[in-house]
């Protein structure tokens, strides 16, 4: 969307037209005023596949809490999946929080993600009852049948694997869950079968 | 059921819902299925729904109850039937297929099936004295794994309904409340929590009622109650199966702790890991407040307390309760130096006190049956019960509580049933990531907070965690330091660099690359971070790696002089061999091997081929005879 000539004046024209205060500064602004509206635009294309409505709904009700930060961004994510950086500059802009002090929040809490995620999840436990029964085997094993590596998503976004710490079942280790399935002394197969059986 | 006015009112629901129990008991045939995280994840929601099926299709009446995890995990899913005037018989790892023949031949004929029975136990509320045992079926104090128990946080985990109030009330629940409401003033409730001795079951082991003490003197208000359910150890679930299986407990406890350091608001942090546990608990909360027995003027006493819950979003520090109270404040979960302590500046900076999950569930009962009873179990410096959650290379993983000053023997041996698959003990793991690792010959240090730490592991909130020879203790160390380094949160620099350095030098270890100075330099930073860092997190993380080194160093040195992991587990430092007067040529590691790197006739010892071999662990894992050992790597045989 960026048009570099709007960017920088032609250099003829500037030297041209320099000696005039007057028109170097028209043209600066009217060369401001194109850069606006192509930001806009622009912002309006990529966001234009997301519906802002429910973001408006989740801000009203947490309107004028002081520690809100947390649920906006959790109920955030659940709607859109992840949290994108036009929710994100949303947020910001209508509950009057800076944005720097989102951003802070959504990269210091392992829930939050900044990186769209698949419709899938799938999540294999490495907490230390998972890791002595072989919670490194499954993960190499699904890296290798999925060909992904942990924290990323295919290029269909139909799954993504991570590795989590401790889902609190420990007395099955190891464990993995798909979506909300919970899957207790798993093993790669299984997995891979219940990720066959998906869509 | 309308709002309880006073205690008279309360004393009035007690009654009419023991009636209510004890009709059930002796007229109604009642099935409980375990459904806690633990049981769900085996299954037991298929089991619940095989059971309603099999009792409409049959057109029988019986009660069918879900409730929390009674500790065995491993059994899981558990299913208790109960006839009318018998006890609970239990059965273990039950299928959707077995429910009809347990349906007619238990439920419907009285005929317990031995095979799949594990035991008995008293129904609710019924006294064990007063029922007639099943013939020839171990009671559940018989059973190695509940004989050593003593069930004060747990009480009513797996044997009441978490989703009832009224079963809560029925077993004494909020009673204490009652009591401490009205007829003791805040200051004796405080006593009384300090003549009972109650330490912090977070980890740290701080006196609770000196700490309400100090909370209740504290200038400033509002004040507030924090309960610190962010229960982010990998390994450890206490918590998570206290709220999941009794929310109403630590419900009360809170109010008790308010009342006693005049809170009228309340949080509980909870892990957002754990959706089950907080809708419970949100559920536990709408029940108090339709009873009155949270909100305003409760039981006519004049108090009022309100309680929130806030979800966690996935950060370790956050169970340091300087960062966690900044979480709840919706900033990133950073600790901060104390003093000055929560319980004079906490939430948004007014006196607040942050305690665990099982503090507060402990509490109604050390206030309705005082604070001797309590101090009377375990040891005078720690008394009380330690819950763990024992997990690992055990046979009987699973959720326990036993007094305090029983032996790491005792609970790995005779609760646990020690190391399946005949596999040597090698070390135990406390306190979770910044714990420590004992070995075998700590095995007979008591469990106490005094006596672990002196030990050079830590009490923690409950994580115990068995390892056996397979594990690696450098690879166990370095995993910590993985899961601890990358949980840092990054403010202060001992803690963010020395972890981050520490890992390093661990994984060139790890991979045959480490110096003899190494483990000078661990030995360097880890005391640069205990002294330095600004929370325990930082202070602690050494701990593993600290632990296993004083007490594992020749594994260390294995790794560093001669390149070998002498458990087979650091890929590249060892491979594997077939001692042939053990190999009997039964083909499992054949046919386990994905390389085919094992070769052999039947009947014959087989050999490994060492060119073609990845070290996957495969034939090792499936062999039953110890005929596969783990040897220095054989440089010879592969050409560079």
């Amino acid at each position: 969307m960026r048009d570099e000539s709007l960017i920088t004046p032609p250099i003829l024209f500037t030297t041209i037209i320099a000696q005039s205060d007057i028109w170097y500064l028209t043209l600066i602004q009217r060369r401001d005023t194109l850069l606006k509206k192509a930001a806009i635009e622009g912002a309006c294309m990529t966001a234009s596949a997301l519906d802002f409505a429910p973001l408006d709904k989740i801000l009203d009700e947490f309107k004028g809490r002081k520690d809100a930060v947390i649920p906006i961004l959790q109920r955030a994510q659940d709607i859109y999946g992840y949290l994108p950086k036009e929710i994100l500059q949303a947020i910001s802009k209508k509950a009057g929080i800076p944005l720097s002090r989102l951003y802070g929040v959504a990269t210091f809490y392992a829930q939050f993600h900044l990186k769209r995620r698949g419709r899938h999840l799938i999540k294999v436990c490495d907490g230390t009852a998972c890791h002595v029964r072989g919670a490194p085997k499954i993960v190499d094993g699904l890296e290798e049948a999925l060909n992904l590596a942990p924290g990323n998503s295919d290029p269909d976004y139909k799954y993504s694997l991570e590795i989590v710490y401790c889902l609190g079942s420990c007395g099955l280790a190891p464990i993995a869950t798909v979506d909300d399935k919970v899957y207790g002394q798993t093993e790669t197969q299984h997995l891979v079968d219940a990720l066959r059986q998906l869509e | 059921m309308p709002e309880l006015k006073n205690v008279a009112d309360l004393a009035r629901l007690h009654a009419t819902t023991q009636q209510a129990r004890e009709a059930r008991r002796t007229a109604c045939p009642t099935i409980y299925v375990g459904t806690g995280t633990c049981g769900l994840a085996a299954g037991a929601g298929e089991v619940a729904q095989a059971i309603r099926q099999e009792l409409s299709a049959r057109q029988i009446e019986a009660e069918v109850l879900g409730v929390g995890c009674i500790g065995m995990c491993v059994k899981e899913p558990l299913v208790d039937i109960q006839l009318p005037g018998r006890p609970r018989v239990t059965y273990a790892n039950v299928k959707p297929d077995m429910i009809p023949r347990l349906i007619e031949e238990h439920l419907m004929n009285g005929q317990i099936i031995p095979k799949w029975a594990m035991g008995q136990l008293p129904a609710d509320g019924a006294p064990p004295e007063t029922q007639v045992g099943e013939p020839g079926l171990p009671s559940y104090a018989e059973l190695p794994f509940y004989r050593k128990q003593v069930r004060i946080a747990l009480k009513n985990c797996g044997m009441i309904n978490p989703e009832s109030i009224d079963e809560y009330i029925a077993a004494d629940g909020y009673q204490a409340l009652g009591k401490a409401l009205s007829g003791m003033s805040p200051d004796e409730v405080v006593d009384e929590m300090k003549e009972s001795g109650l330490r912090g079951r977070g980890g740290a082991g701080f006196l609770t009622g000196i700490k309400w003490e100090f909370c209740r003197r504290a200038r400033g208000t509002p004040k507030y109650v924090i309960c610190n359910a962010d229960e982010g150890d990998p390994g450890a679930f206490m918590d998570r199966s206290v709220l999941e299986g009794d929310p109403h407990s630590v419900i009360e406890g809170m109010t008790i702790a308010a009342y006693a350091i005049g809170a009228q608001e309340g949080y509980i942090y909870c892990r957002a890991e754990y959706p089950l546990a907080i809708a419970r608990l949100k559920k536990a909360i709408a029940q108090a407040h339709v009873h009155g027995l949270l909100g305003e003027n409760i039981l006519g006493s004049g108090f009022s307390f309100e309680l929130h819950i806030k979800e966690g979003a996935g950060a370790f520090v956050c169970g340091e309760e300087t960062a966690l109270i900044a979480s709840i404040e919706g900033k990133r979960g950073e600790p901060r130096p104390r003093p000055p302590f929560p319980a004079v500046s906490g939430l948004w900076g007014k006196p607040s006190n942050v305690n665990n999950v099982k503090s507060y569930g402990m509490t109604p009962q050390i206030i309705l049956n005082g604070a001797d009873w309590f101090s009377r179990i375990g040891t005078s410096g720690s008394p009380g019960t330690a819950v763990f959650a024992l997990t690992g290379k055990i046979k009987n993983t699973g959720l326990i509580e036993v007094p305090m000053g029983i032996t790491l023997r005792e609970i790995i041996y005779d609760v646990g049933g020690g190391t399946p698959r005949n596999k040597h003990f090698k070390a135990v793991q406390t306190g979770g990531p910044l714990g420590g690792c004992l070995p075998a010959s700590a095995l007979d240090t008591p469990v106490d907070f005094d006596s672990l730490t002196e030990a050079d592991a830590t009490m923690g909130s409950g994580g115990m965690i068995v390892v056996d020879q397979d594990t690696c203790m450098v690879e166990f160390a370095k995993y910590f330091l993985t899961f601890a380094s990358a949980e840092s949160c990054g403010k202060c620099v001992p803690c963010r660099i020395g972890g981050q350095r520490m890992l390093e030098t661990l994984t060139c270890i790890s991979e045959g690359r480490g110096t003899p100075e190494d483990l000078d330099g661990i030995e360097y930073i880890s005391r640069n971070m205990k002294e330095g860092s600004l929370c325990a997190l930082g202070q602690l993380t050494p701990g593993p790696v600290m632990s296993s080194l004083r007490f594992f160093r020749q594994e260390y040195e294995a790794h560093i002089q001669d390149e070998f992991c002498p458990a087979g587990v650091c890929k590249g430092l060892f491979s594997y061999e077939i001692i042939e007067a053990n190999c009997p040529g039964c083909g499992l590691c054949l046919k386990a091997c994905p390389d085919g790197a094992i070769s052999g006739e039947k009947k014959k010892p087989h050999v490994i081929d060492h060119l073609k071999c990845i070290q996957c662990g495969e034939c090792y894992r499936v062999c039953n005879l110890g005929a596969i050992e783990v040897i220095p790597l054989k440089k010879k045989e592969i050409p560079a």
